[in-house]
């Protein structure tokens, strides 16, 4: 890795900055974004994405897809691409300790894991997810063995479980409530993109 | 007759026989001779007792018998077998075993010795392992790898014999008849970490794959190191100490090379033969299993031969020709393979930790000298483990997957000694080795220490080390759910940043394997499985439009596929199953729940039982079962005992058709959109009617796994009650999975229609002008009549289906009319031969004209119902005639139906 292919990337110090990626993980991401970019458009479109064989067996793989292209945009350049990686990076004490009061909250941070993921559900927008969106998600998720009912029921428990004001949707609150106890932190982390 | 010896009571009938059988030859000895005599003078003898006849097969034969029904007993108990390794279990039953028979009859005639050691016992385990290694996993890893265990290996032989000889000048050990080079010898032998115990160990320690595939990879590959250091040392021994020049240790430095690099050339080039081989095997199915491991058996003995790293060679047979062999051998042999490789590298492997045990009861090699134990066993930790974490701090500048600080304790840990060393000490010249028999006593309590003490505690030192979560709550179900989503979610941003060791060279490899090496190699027929999914679907795509247009043959027209009968075929479909299923599942359930077998039920069961919670219970229960798996969990890396890969295979198929389907309706929709404007509002309802019932489609189908036996017959009588509706099921998908193809291959398209003549090429490329349908196309395909410019929506169009949000939209002005179209129509006539050439070789020119059809009716179907099944259509094969059912190659792949 020749240091003379960072100036590739383009904005990569402010990106380092926004992002948190250290500079050999942002080259090597820029590395896989070329490589995703076959014809080398200098942006991404979803089928490049969907062209990696592994999401095509993932079941959520298509709802994570869309998430690299937010509000119907229909393109991702290597910014936006890494932004979304950035969520994943895992939470570095020094970094949280050190950051101003003043400073926007790092991609990575408990809340904003916990946001991506809660946005994968919430399909409209609407800032809950409805019984029906959890059914969704949970139809993804489980094997063809398990009915329809069977189904229904797991999300309206699950939606009744999270559920404090009684309105029938998880709002993004209660949604990080429900996963208080769990370390999202470690769970939602990928340790090499550090 | 002679049963001297007083059997354990525990290990009953196989050991009573077999120390009967073995006083039988001494007492029939004398008998037989007399008897002899007589023999001759009576002549014909009705039956005749001939023990030496059959005495060695027959007792090694018993030994298997008896470690392979320790292991039943071993495994009756599951607490037994969860605490102690399987491996520490038997050498115990080899010590107990040794001594009975050496109190039988005082002599320990059973060893592992190294002739059988190194021919018949360690391959199969070797090549066991090379054929299962997870490749991508270990080629990323492969430079941390070798450091380990090359550098790893000679740092812990130096220092350990360095320090033994200090400790020993220091006068510590006593009167020893031992010098520098022996140490040295002792150090290289015991330095190596042994593959089949750190196998048996780490199998039943779940740690995570990185660290997995560096003491595994570290202890296969150290063996070369092992090798040279120990003929070296030996040579230099036999030469005598004083003799030794300079230019003996660069040979020596030159041979590691030599040894490392020829074996492993030796491996690649009977991993080329064999690969080669079996493309050839077509027609003597049965005995390809038999290529695998006679080839892979001739690379081991080979490189023994010429005295070269003989496990590195199997291992890289194993490692290279697992791709060829696996596309080109059938479905059956590779079962075959599977089976019978596990099978022998875990009998092998029981067999020799019994023997390790029964070994060690022999009077005679046993030389005590604590201190020289002692210190060897601290020397090898403590050595390992610093060794390890020197080693990693160097690594971890380059490594992108840091290794933290439990990873390199159970590293230091896991450096466990096994049989490679005991045969190798076993094999030292005592003229030359004049305390051989005190490096013997020690190696073996080494061995000893290592596999039972440390693989005795390594599994609670990893519980420990990660003691992080032990709270042990049941999770609430939001928490399984999500947690569960979450798994999925990292697995895909893994694979989008693409961080498993994603680099440059193996991209280049890829391309070399494509362009040469699969051509060479493989099949024809299996050179397409680029991707071994998408090729399922191809495949499963084919098979559907072959027996789709047989079905209106059989019928005499193709009338019924535009007869929109179709809506009531949801329920024909589903509706029957489906009771039986929610009950079967509900009362194995319900059974479940009064056993308390599932974890969920036992923490729930000190919950007050209402009828709330027993809904809880049966959700839970639910998804715990059906959850779809994360990769991490079930792509379970290497397992000596395990073989669930048809899981795996099945749930990826299940999640890939979803996927594609969704794909696949989007993709459409968005199309119908330029393509059809007039029949947009229309088809948007009819998309929204699919979308109904569609959803209902996942979970409303059959239960495969449980019902796979019935599966075929409901879905025979099916067909025969609801003959009109059943075809048109599939079309949608198929045709939609076409589409895909089309898509999704569009980039490797080109090189694939010139070089591998069309078995690459998707369905929707074969439309060669003249097998254009004659028939005025009622809906015609939508890229044609596309507007040459890449404008995405023409002004009018109508709104966008809802499905529209995902790919399609943007797939399509990706699509680039200009060229994507261009290419489709000017690739056509070359495409038409190399087409008719493909479908020659794939079936009967019956099929040909078959095959035409089904592109017609499908190019015509292809947007009209985007309706998501297709298993009736698959099953229909089997009404088809033989010649239709089957194009060769086909068979080739019949895994896939389900």
């Amino acid at each position: 890795m020749g240091s003379g292919s960072s100036s590739e990337i383009p904005d990569a110090d402010s990106l380092r900055r926004e992002t948190g990626f250290s500079q050999a993980c942002l080259l090597r991401l820029y590395r896989r974004f070329q490589n995703l970019d076959s014809s080398q458009k200098g942006y991404l479109r979803r089928v490049d994405l969907q062209r990696i064989g592994a999401l095509a067996v993932n079941p959520l793989g298509d709802r994570i897809i869309d998430s690299f292209f937010p509000e119907g945009n229909l393109t991702v350049d290597f910014p936006g691409f890494v932004r979304v990686l950035a969520h994943f990076r895992p939470v570095d004490e020094e970094g949280a300790r050190t950051r101003g009061p003043d400073e926007p909250e790092p991609f990575n941070s408990r809340m904003n894991k916990l946001r991506f993921a809660f946005q994968l559900y919430d399909l409209d927008r609407d800032g809950k997810i409805s019984q029906q969106e959890m059914l969704q998600v949970l139809r993804l998720m489980v094997g063809v063995q398990v009915t329809e009912e069977q189904l229904e029921s797991i999300a309206d428990r699950t939606v009744q479980e999270a559920d404090e004001d009684g309105d029938g949707a998880v709002s993004f609150l209660e949604f990080a409530k429900s996963l208080e106890k769990m370390d999202i932190e470690q769970k939602m982390s990928i340790r090499i993109l550090k | 007759m002679s049963r001297r010896g007083a059997p354990g009571p525990g290990w009953g009938l196989p050991l009573a026989l077999l120390l009967a059988l073995r006083e039988v030859p001494r007492a029939l000895g004398v008998e037989q001779g007399s008897s002899d005599a007589q023999d001759a003078s009576q002549g014909f003898e009705v039956v005749t007792f001939k023990w030496h006849h059959v005495q060695d097969p027959y007792i090694i034969a018993l030994w298997i018998l008896v470690a392979s029904v320790a292991k039943i007993g071993f495994h009756l108990s599951h607490k037994v077998t969860s605490v102690v390794p399987e491996s520490a279990l038997l050498i115990v039953l080899g010590l107990v075993l040794g001594g009975i028979v050496w109190a039988a009859n005082h002599i320990a005639s059973f060893t592992l010795t190294p002739t059988v050691f190194f021919f018949y016992l360690l391959p199969p385990i070797v090549l066991d392992a090379g054929y299962f290694m997870p490749n991508r996993l270990f080629f990323s890893n492969l430079g941390t790898i070798l450091l380990y265990a090359v550098v790893g290996t000679v740092w812990n032989a130096a220092t350990t014999g360095l320090s033994l000889y200090g400790v020993f000048l220091s006068g510590l050990m006593g009167d020893l008849d031992i010098g520098l080079l022996d140490f040295l010898l002792f150090g290289s032998l015991i330095a190596a970490v042994d593959p089949v115990a750190v196998l048996a160990v780490f199998e039943e320690v779940h740690v995570n794959e990185v660290l997995f595939i560096i003491v595994f990879g570290e202890s296969l590959l150290n063996d070369a190191v092992t090798v040279v250091l120990y003929t070296v040392f030996e040579s230099f021994i036999a030469l005598g100490g004083d003799k030794v020049t300079g230019v003996d240790c660069v040979k020596g430095i030159v041979s590691f090379f030599m040894v490392s690099l020829g074996g492993t050339l030796v491996g690649v080039l009977f991993a080329f033969l064999l690969s080669l081989v079996t493309r050839f095997t077509k027609h003597v199915r049965i005995i390809e299993p038999g290529f695998v491991f006679v080839i892979s058996y001739l690379s081991y003995l080979t490189s023994e031969m010429l005295s070269l790293s003989s496990i590195l060679a199997i291992t890289f047979c194993g490692i290279c020709c697992q791709k060829y062999v696996k596309a080109n051998i059938s479905e059956q042999s590779a079962t075959t393979v599977r089976y019978t490789m596990k099978m022998l590298a875990s009998g092998a492997e029981t067999i020799i930790f019994m023997f390790l045990g029964i070994s060690a009861v022999d009077p005679i090699i046993w030389k005590w000298n604590t201190a020289f134990v002692l210190l060897t066993l601290v020397f090898i930790s403590v050595y390992r483990a610093i060794g390890v974490v020197l080693q990693t701090w160097v690594l971890n500048r380059y490594r992108m997957v840091q290794l933290e600080v439990i990873d390199q304790v159970v590293m230091s840990y896991g450096g466990l000694r096994g049989a490679v060393a005991f045969v190798l000490v076993v094999l030292l010249d005592e003229s030359k080795v004049k305390e051989k028999n005190l490096l013997v006593s020690t190696t073996i309590i080494v061995i000893y220490f290592t596999v039972i003490f440390q693989g005795l505690t390594i599994k609670p030192l990893v519980q420990w080390l990660k003691v992080k979560k032990s709270e042990h709550r049941e999770p609430k179900l939001n928490e399984k759910l999500h947690g569960r989503a979450f798994d999925h979610i990292l697995s895909a941003i893994e694979d989008i940043s693409g961080q498993i060791g994603h680099n440059y060279l193996r991209d280049k490899w890829s391309n070399f394997d494509r362009k040469f090496l699969s051509k060479i190699l493989m099949r024809r027929s299996a050179q397409k499985s680029r991707d071994r999914i998408l090729n399922v679907f191809h495949e499963l795509n084919l098979k559907d439009a072959i027996s789709y247009v047989a079905e209106g043959e059989r019928r005499g027209s193709l009338a019924f596929i535009r007869s929109p009968s179709t809506e009531n075929m949801v329920n024909v479909d589903f509706g029957t199953p489906r009771p039986s299923t929610v009950e079967a599942s509900i009362s194995y359930l319900l059974r479940e729940n009064v056993s308390a077998v599932c974890l969920d039920m036992q923490s729930l069961e000190q919950r007050r039982r209402s009828i709330r919670d027993t809904e809880d219970t049966v959700t839970h229960h639910t998804l715990q079962q059906y959850l779809y798996k994360p990769r991490q969990e079930y792509k379970h890396l290497y397992s000596r005992h395990e073989l669930t890969p048809e899981e795996d295979e099945k749930q990826d198929k299940e999640i890939f058709r979803r996927t594609m389907r969704k794909r696949m309706e989007s993709f459409k929709s968005a199309k119908l959109g330029i393509g059809q404007n007039k029949k947009a509002a229309k088809l948007y309802k009819r998309e929204r009617a699919q979308k109904r019932r569609n959803s209902s489609v996942p979970n409303g189908k059959l239960p495969m796994e449980n019902l796979m036996h019935n599966f075929t017959i409901k879905e025979k009588d099916l067909e025969l009650s609801d003959p009109e509706e059943n075809p048109d099921h599939d079309v949608e998908e198929m045709s939609g999975g076409i589409e895909f193809l089309a898509n999704v291959t569009r980039d490797t398209a080109t090189d694939s229609l010139s070089g591998d003549t069309g078995s690459d090429t998707p369905l929707t490329r074969r439309r060669s002008p003249r097998e254009v349908p004659p028939a005025p196309e009622k809906r015609p395909r939508a890229p044609p009549q596309a507007p040459p410019t890449p404008g995405p929506v023409p002004p009018g169009a109508p709104p966008a289906p809802p499905t529209a949000r995902s790919p399609a939209r943007t797939a399509l002005p990706d699509r680039e009319p200009g060229t994507g179209l261009a290419s489709e129509a000017g690739l056509a006539p070359e495409a038409g031969p190399a087409l008719g050439a493909g479908l020659e070789r794939r079936g009967p020119p019956g099929a040909h004209a078959r095959s035409a059809a089904a592109r017609r009716v499908h190019s015509r179907r292809s947007f009209q119902r985007p309706r998501a099944r297709r298993r009736p259509a698959l099953l229909k094969l089997a009404s088809l005639q033989p010649s239709y059912h089957a194009p060769p190659h086909a068979l080739e792949q019949e895994e896939t139906p389900l």
